[in-house]
């Protein structure tokens, strides 16, 4: 949902985050009836997608139309898709690689930030990086691996 | 099978980055409060003098109900008590 609104959309902080609640409440309420487990990520990303535009829609006058630098949401979601397997992918590294991946590069931390909050030496952090990459890939490119389910 | 280079695969993490703290904080108080809104909505329908006092200070009205008085929530409240 963050990354449809800040990434898909480009909403600024204050609307992203006005979708992200709106989205979360739409989603209590429709929750009893959302019976199909594996339904419930494409209901999310498209619920979140009109969400979006609606908020796009009600910022700006009809008559400036749609925004000419925003890129092809359906491009932008596709590629968030994958992103998502690689997330997916990388819970099944084991915590150790699936932490320092995410802190390195989702989260944008330093060497430093991410040897202190796992308790190892900074020095050793780009090479345990570089290892986990390789082994995400070899995840990656086996379907196996790919096709593990998120919670599995 | 899909070859992944390395750079591709780290732009790929990068592109998921997490919510921010306090959004998920107040999506996960959401059902709390909108449950607390939906029962001063009720007792506001049967009372205008506790709908007059709650329109002119709902942040102290949620407060004292224990439900933390987001911007989202207060608007949606104003919305529903003023209707």
């Amino acid at each position: 949902m963050h990354a449809i609104c800040v990434t898909a959309f480009r909403l600024p902080p204050h609307d992203a985050e006005d979708v992200f609640q709106d989205v979360f409440a739409k989603t209590w309420a429709e929750l009893p009836k959302l019976r199909d487990d594996g339904a419930i990520r494409p209901w999310l990303a498209q619920l979140t997608r009109r969400t979006c535009i609606d908020r796009l829609r009600a910022a700006r006058p009809a008559a400036e139309g749609e925004p000419a630098e925003l890129p092809d949401p359906d491009d932008v979601l596709g590629r968030l898709e994958q992103a998502l397997d690689v997330h997916r992918c990388m819970t099944g590294l084991g915590e150790s690689c699936n932490e320092i991946l995410d802190r390195f590069f989702a989260r944008d931390e330093s060497y430093r930030a991410i040897g202190e909050a796992l308790d190892l030496p900074a020095g050793t952090i780009a090479s345990r990086i570089s290892r986990c990459l390789d082994k995400l890939r070899a995840a990656m490119e086996d379907p196996a691996s790919r096709d593990r389910p998120v919670d599995g | 099978m899909t070859r992944y280079e390395i750079e591709e695969l780290a732009q790929l993490i990068a592109l998921l980055p997490p919510a921010p703290t306090g959004w998920v904080e107040a999506a996960q108080e959401l059902p709390r409060a909108l449950a607390g809104l939906d029962a001063l909505v009720a007792r506001a329908g049967e009372d205008a003098e506790l709908r007059r006092r709650l329109l002119a200070d709902l942040e102290a009205a949620f407060a004292a109900s224990d439900v933390k008085p987001t911007r989202r929530l207060l608007d949606e409240a104003r919305r529903r008590l003023q209707g």
